[in-house]
């Protein structure tokens, strides 16, 4: 029962993330076009505002040491510090973005608006995390 | 005498509401939201995490150490990601606004030098769609472009949610550099591939 709580919890944000994503336009194809060709603030707009107030939602959990839910200290993951990965990874990513216009969110809210030829956006991206997952080793990281 | 709104209208007037496109001053700080609430309960906003976990989930850790880990302790991002999907539906059935969206008319005038027409709707329908794919264009856009997506981001630990919302937010210098990337990749693609790819 716990369990069934669980996973509707967490199925009920993503659905509110699906809406926010389709109803942001961020998952538009035009609008990252737009975006890569600087010919609009929108995208710009959309990832500053949230950014801003993520800089200050961070700010007062650190200040404040604020806990979760459970109880917990709010914990917020420190990247490691080679940067090569993110260089070289990020504009690995970056191609695939524009490309198909979206983003790992996108792929699965467009899936869900009835755009089915993202199956195939999946069966890519699911081949390119197992080919990551075969060279790691041998990748500058 | 006051007048009493009946709920359903209430409710009728809130749908419609939401129907509307959403100006990005409302459209960003929600996505904070989602970052916020998923804070709340202990996790953090990256998802493409769960390409990983899929791989894993399919039993990939057997023979790649990468995918070896307990994706159950990943159940709730799995879970995260259908409801995205189901969002998706929801959005387009009963949240569609009937308008076109407001794209830039310098954006519609290039893509229209790469033959892209522009139809108002979210993505370009002449290009989402099957028959596309049978293209050898289509091809390379819809499955080279996940194979990016899915190598870049697992590469670069992180995607937009993870690097420029979650990363951001936190100050975190490696997402910067990872979002400086995306943008590197973005627009070499745009800008130097797209004629190439569309002409």
């Amino acid at each position: 029962m716990r369990a069934i709580f669980r996973a509707f919890k967490y199925i009920i944000i993503g659905i509110l993330f699906g809406i926010i994503m389709t109803k942001s336009e961020a998952v538009s194809w035009y609008r990252i076009q737009e975006m890569f060709r600087f010919q609009s603030i929108f995208m710009y707009g959309i990832i500053g505002s949230a950014v801003i107030l993520g800089i200050i939602l961070v700010a007062i959990i650190k200040e404040y040491r604020l806990k979760d839910f459970y109880g917990r200290p709010i914990y917020l993951g420190e990247k490691d510090k080679r940067w090569k990965r993110y260089l070289i990874g990020g504009s690995i990513f970056g191609m695939g973005w524009a490309l198909t216009g979206a983003c790992p969110g996108p792929i699965f809210v467009l899936l869900g608006q009835g755009y089915t030829v993202m199956f195939i956006t999946i069966a890519g991206a699911l081949a390119g995390t197992t080919f990551y997952g075969l060279l790691r080793d041998r990748l500058p990281q | 005498m006051v007048v009493r709104r009946r709920p359903a209208l209430r409710k009728a007037k809130m749908i419609s509401l939401l129907s509307k496109p959403w100006p990005w001053y409302v459209s960003g700080p929600a996505i904070a939201g989602i970052m916020a609430v998923l804070l709340f309960f202990g996790k953090s906003f990256g998802f493409s995490k769960n390409l990983s976990n899929i791989c894993s989930m399919l039993g990939l850790g057997k023979q790649i150490s990468y995918f070896n880990f307990n994706w159950k302790k990943q159940l709730w991002n799995i879970w995260f990601l259908v409801g995205s999907v189901i969002g998706g539906y929801i959005a387009v059935h009963y949240l569609q606004s009937s308008e076109a969206i407001k794209l830039s008319s310098a954006t519609i005038a290039d893509l229209q030098k790469l033959n892209i027409p522009f139809d108002g709707h979210l993505e370009p329908e002449a290009i989402f769609n099957w028959n596309y794919l049978h293209t050898g264009r289509g091809l390379f856009i819809f499955l080279g472009g996940g194979f990016l997506i899915g190598f870049g981001t697992r590469y670069a630990g992180g995607c937009t949610s993870g690097h420029a919302i979650s990363g951001l937010s936190n100050l975190q210098l490696p997402s910067l550099i990872a979002v400086i990337g995306f943008f590197i990749g973005g627009l070499f693609t745009t800008h130097l591939l797209f004629p190439y790819i569309f002409k």
